[in-house]
């Protein structure tokens, strides 16, 4: 055949698809089995939540939070929280902050468990997945026992959070830190010396540490490409300015390199939460402005000002002052930001969210072109995109 | 008042004064508000100039004002990882203005641009792949817009008889309910409360 006959092909790939993570369309251009370029197509799960939280009050749209990253759901209320706060001007007692950054980093081994293993699971190791799921389980029955739901739990809510920990939960949180690293070991055993993972990831989709920045990169996929940035050590927000901690990086910015810094990261959480356990302040858990946060159930029985607090900030909510904000905290995906704009009533005027799976995958073209159509797929495994926060 | 800021905004508007109109310090935030034809260059200033080095552009965003004579804000959130900073960047533009692409700039803009597009209907010339981004192919209209409804226009729904997913237009079970919480109770300049049951919130913004 003359080589003017030959002509490339246009793959779909998704968006119901096991290595898609969620529902990713991508239109691929192949020449034989290299990517030429890559479109993805995003949106399939979009649920306009900024359209609605410009119909709810502030209270009403911390629900919708849970529901972008639905694997670190926690992660992203507390970017709300700060932001809402910093617009009331409200502080948040030291019991809460504590509480807070002890569940911000829960969520983020919650959500490494689950990248790092669907990942592996995307270049073919099933195994990790396996295990880790059972830790996920173990880490979602704490997040139930203190807020009451396994995954959408409406915890961190401006002023602090919803309730105080029950008895017992920071033992059994204790016990699981010091069960939980022989897991890593395990798992950090089965991969990282294992040819076909190693052959896999080393040298697919590299990013330099100039490229990860002009893509918009934050979280691990920037610490991959070796720029140690990290917001809990740079711009501290609640108590992450008190913790011992350290940033891994990585040098190469290739799928190894991020799969690296993720397993390094849940290590250092486990530290950040030995230390909130060690420390943990007695007190009240969400501020005492009765015009932010509902006043305790045994109060509403005697005291009729606090019986007209409830009702209020349950029906019409508190109002935020005018004013605009964008905060950002470090999610364990990267730095989620929330941009809100106030006008004084009791809903965000704009509140526009700000993932940092939307700038990876859209870095997907040009981390995947020249590569083979497998390597995409390990491309997309590593940047640990969900599409509850890309497509909003 | 953070002095830092305060200093590195001053420097910007010095360096730049034909493309910086204000500045402007929020909560410990800096705020530049830039002229519409300038942002490009305002952009690359912030991202080269060792002074700032703003590299990651964390963020775009339209915002809707559709009782401003220039209805769109256009919202650059910009970090520096060099000086540890954030700066904002605000430009006005009304519907059919057209905002140059950072694109060139930043290669991240493209998504955040076409988002702006999608869901504002925000211009944007020199852009290599102005296409929709988020809602469904073949949509109309731009919904973060204030005066597109919050249940939109259509609904799909799939027909047994015909075999396939049809559009129709948005029928609701019950009708959309927007309380309005402006309490008489509080400040005066509230409506009375029999003009709210007739007035729709909804309608007012519009």
């Amino acid at each position: 055949m003359a080589a003017h006959d030959l002509k490339n092909l246009t793959l779909n790939f998704g968006p119901q698809h096991p290595a898609a993570h969620g529902v990713l369309r991508l239109v691929l251009e192949m020449d034989g089995e290299i990517v030429e370029r890559a479109d993805p197509h995003i949106g399939l799960l979009h649920r306009g939540t900024e359209k609605l939280i410009e119909y709810k009050s502030y209270l009403q749209s911390v629900p919708y939070f849970d529901r972008l990253d639905y694997v670190s759901p926690m992660c992203q209320e507390h970017a709300f929280a700060l932001a809402t706060e910093k617009l009331l001007g409200v502080e948040v007692p030291l019991r809460g902050k504590y509480i807070r950054v002890m569940y911000a980093e829960l969520s983020r081994i919650l959500n490494h468990l689950l990248a790092i293993s669907a990942f592996a699971l995307d270049v073919g190791a099933m195994t990790p997945l396996l295990w880790w799921f059972e830790e996920r389980e173990k880490l979602m029955e704490f997040y139930e026992r203190a807020s009451g739901a396994r995954l959408h739990s409406a915890y961190f809510r401006p002023g602090g959070v919803n309730r105080d920990l029950p008895s017992e939960l920071l033992t059994d949180i204790s016990a699981f830190c010091d069960r939980f690293p022989p897991m890593l070991d395990d798992v950090q055993e089965l991969l990282t010396s294992n040819r076909i993972f190693v052959q896999r990831t080393v040298d697919i989709g590299i990013a330099s540490s100039e490229e990860a920045m002009d893509w918009g990169f934050s979280g691990p996929m920037l610490r991959a490409s070796g720029v140690p940035w990290d917001l809990r050590k740079s711009q501290p927000y609640d108590v992450y300015a008190e913790m011992n901690f350290e940033i891994p990086v990585g040098k190469n910015g290739d799928c190894f390199d991020r799969y690296f810094v993720r397993l390094e990261e849940m290590r250092q959480s486990l530290k950040i939460i030995r230390q909130c356990l060690e420390e943990m302040p007695s007190g009240p858990v969400k501020t005492e402005d009765r015009k932010v946060a509902p006043p305790r159930r045994a109060e509403m029985k005697q005291s009729m000002e606090a019986l007209i607090h409830h009702f209020k900030l349950y029906t019409e909510g508190y109002k935020v002052p005018k004013g605009e904000t964008y905060t950002a905290v470090e999610a364990p995906k990267g730095e989620f930001g929330v941009y809100l704009v106030a006008d004084g009533t009791n809903k965000p005027y704009r509140c526009k969210i700000k993932a940092p799976g939307f700038s990876f995958l859209q870095a997907t073209d040009y981390l995947g072109k020249g590569h083979m159509l497998a390597d995409v797929v390990a491309i997309v495994g590593s940047m640990d995109v969900v599409f509850g926060e890309i497509d909003r | 008042m953070d002095q830092g800021l305060q200093e590195l905004g001053e420097f910007i508007q010095l360096s730049m004064p034909e493309a910086v109109t204000e500045v402007i310090q929020e909560h410990e935030e800096l705020i530049l508000i830039c002229a519409l034809e300038k942002c490009v260059s305002l952009l690359t200033f912030l991202r080269d100039d060792s002074n700032c080095l703003f590299k990651i552009l964390s963020d775009i965003c339209g915002v809707d004002y559709p009782e401003r004579e220039k209805r769109f804000d256009v919202v650059y959130n910009l970090l520096s990882t060099r000086h540890n900073q954030r700066v904002r960047v605000k430009v006005f533009c009304d519907e059919g203005d057209l905002v140059p692409s950072a694109t060139a700039v930043f290669s991240a803009a493209s998504w955040y641009e076409r988002e702006a597009y999608d869901l504002y209907g925000i211009l944007f010339c020199n852009h290599p792949d102005m296409r929709r981004l988020l809602t469904d192919y073949g949509f109309e209209g731009h919904p973060l817009r204030k005066d597109f409804p919050l249940t939109g226009h259509f609904q799909v729904r799939y027909d047994e008889a015909q075999k396939r997913v049809v559009r129709e237009p948005v029928k609701l079970a019950q009708a959309f309910r927007s309380f309005d919480f402006m309490s008489p109770w509080e400040g005066v300049s509230n409506t009375p409360i029999e003009d709210q049951k007739t007035h729709n919130t909804c309608e007012k913004d519009s």
